[in-house]
């Protein structure tokens, strides 16, 4: 096996466009049967251009946009990657490609640049699941060992992850609607506050109570992993119509208390779900217990704190990776690259966009075919 | 001429069951606008029509961050879209979602930001909360309205309750 220790990863499955360059110093032999047992992984450069302002005007992702934007940018941010790393394309080992989920034009972009510059500088090349990146960022960050149960949690997803290797995850379960950044922000909009609603609704919830109005924890009282979301937001919905019946308005007070109690309902359940996600992936004895959490939901301190409880209750490391790394990176995906070509995969010219892509062969399909796609 | 019909339904299982006496009528070309405040049941109603088409299981996300989520269905493509992030009904055509208003059957949230590119032929479904708060949590008011002849034979069957 040829040890390919200095990887250029290009991620172009959603908003933004990212180029990176991990390295990894593998001395030993063992470098196939765990990669972290040799050395650890340095991100020398991860440049991650926003389409931002161009889908600002748009108030949201316009995925014929996003496509166009990622052509144009694709071969500025490698470059970038390169300067930022002080490295040309000769010190490049291989190249490693987001090649789905997400929007089909934007991973094709992705996809024919990486095909381009691994067959004009003769380089190994390998596709990435974008929700693999995301799985094994807690790797990357805090170099953990397999096995580890992994939440991702955010805007667009919500799934609990047993991940074994760098292609083995079994997903435990996830949300059936709502993920509960979406809930998040729906509820910042019914109560009136800024979006994001994240941050709103955690900001207005210090000061309320979270006792006065007790709403719904959906599938709580049902067994398995899989969440709910969509009718506490209904839930909050009737008791503002309540209130604003009664009082003909909202008091500030009224507006912290709901923040409060729905925010108390979020954390009791994914606590909850996380306490059976825990005792499923213990039942497997993993030799280091590791619970990691990624994605902007887990910046929300109530939700973090219930998380981390929940995981010294099971006697259970708990990892969060910083923010930077849970959000659209090129970073995580030359990372994968890196554990892939270790692992003796890699793919040829006839590797395509997948927009459709579960990570574990055996669950239904998390999400169906975005024209987005994916997001973390 | 705009007819109507109305009905209420009592639970989320009952909106359930009205999605899956639609969704077998359906056909490529059919535009149903889903109009109603956050946490009306607009999603709840497309997601139980979307499940009762596809051919294998899966996961109906919302789609309000993704725009669109499409699905292939038996019968035919399908398109689920939620428009509430959009400011301007050209981004309507930009998303394809025009050319897919005669390709596909297509389940649109939040309708009014198309504008005046809202196809004559589609049918509307608005969800409301009943005005007595006296009522259960969960009862929704259905309203359907349409003046393409071709709902007739569709909502063949449905009368105001």
């Amino acid at each position: 096996m040829t040890k390919k220790s200095t990887i250029l990863g290009i991620e172009s499955s959603c908003d933004d466009t990212a180029a990176a360059v991990v390295r990894w110093d593998m001395h030993g032999s063992d470098a196939r049967s765990d990669a972290r047992s040799d050395g650890s992984a340095e991100i020398l450069s991860s440049v991650v251009q926003g389409q931002l302002e161009l889908h600002h005007a748009y108030g949201g992702v316009v995925p014929e946009i996003a496509a166009r934007a990622h052509a144009e940018k694709i071969d500025v941010v490698v470059k970038q990657a390169l300067i930022e790393a002080d490295l040309s394309l000769s010190d490049i080992d291989g190249i490693a490609v987001t090649s789905g989920p997400g929007l089909i034009g934007g991973v094709l972009s992705g996809v024919m640049c990486a095909k381009g510059i691994a067959a004009g500088a003769n380089l190994p090349l390998v596709g990435v699941n974008h929700l693999a990146g995301h799985a094994l960022t807690p790797r990357l960050t805090d170099q953990i060992p397999y096995p580890y149960l992994m939440l991702l949690v955010s805007g667009g997803h919500c799934q609990f992850l047993i991940v074994r290797g760098v292609d083995d995850f079994t997903r435990l379960g996830g949300t059936i609607d709502d993920a509960p950044g979406e809930a998040f922000d729906k509820t910042a909009r019914l109560l009136g506050l800024a979006q994001p609603g994240g941050p709103s609704i955690e900001n207005e919830a210090k000061s309320g109570d979270p006792t006065r109005f007790r709403f719904p924890r959906p599938l709580l009282n049902q067994p398995g992993c899989n969440l709910s979301f969509s009718g506490l937001k209904t839930a909050l919905l009737r008791t503002r119509d309540q209130v604003i019946a009664e009082k003909s308005g909202l008091t500030r007070i009224d507006r912290a208390d709901m923040c409060a109690g729905f925010q108390a309902a979020v954390v009791d359940v994914l606590s909850e779900k996380t306490a059976r996600a825990l005792a499923l992936y213990l039942a497997e004895n993993p030799a280091v217990r590791t619970l990691a959490v990624a994605g902007g939901v887990a910046a929300n301190l109530a939700i973090r704190g219930g998380l981390e409880s929940v995981s010294s209750g099971f006697d259970t490391n708990f990892v969060a990776p910083p923010l930077a790394l849970c959000t659209d990176n090129a970073a995580m995906i030359a990372y994968a690259g890196l554990e892939l070509f270790a692992s003796g995969a890699s793919d040829d010219m006839t590797l395509t966009a997948r927009p459709r892509w579960p990570l574990d062969r055996i669950s239904p399909h998390l999400t169906g075919s975005g024209k987005k796609g994916a997001k973390s | 001429m705009l007819k109507t019909v109305q009905l209420t339904l009592t639970s989320p299982e009952e909106t359930r069951k009205f999605a899956h006496t639609i969704a077998p009528r359906l056909a490529p070309g059919d535009v149903v606008l889903l109009q109603g405040d956050i946490g009306a049941g607009k999603t709840h109603f497309a997601r139980c029509l979307i499940q009762f088409l596809l051919e294998e299981p899966e996961d109906i996300p919302s789609p309000t961050f993704t725009l669109v989520q499409t699905y292939p269905t038996r019968l035919g493509d399908l398109w689920h879209a939620d428009l509430y992030r959009l400011s301007h009904p050209d981004e309507v055509i930009e998303l394809g979602l025009t050319d897919a208003f005669s390709d596909a059957i297509c389940l649109v949230e939040w309708p009014d930001r198309l504008g005046s590119l809202i196809p004559d032929s589609a049918l509307t479904i608005q969800f409301s909360l009943p005005d007595t708060l006296s009522d259960t949590l969960d009862t929704r008011i259905i309203t359907m309205s349409w003046g393409a002849p071709r709902w007739d034979n569709v909502l063949e069957g449905f009368t105001n309750v």
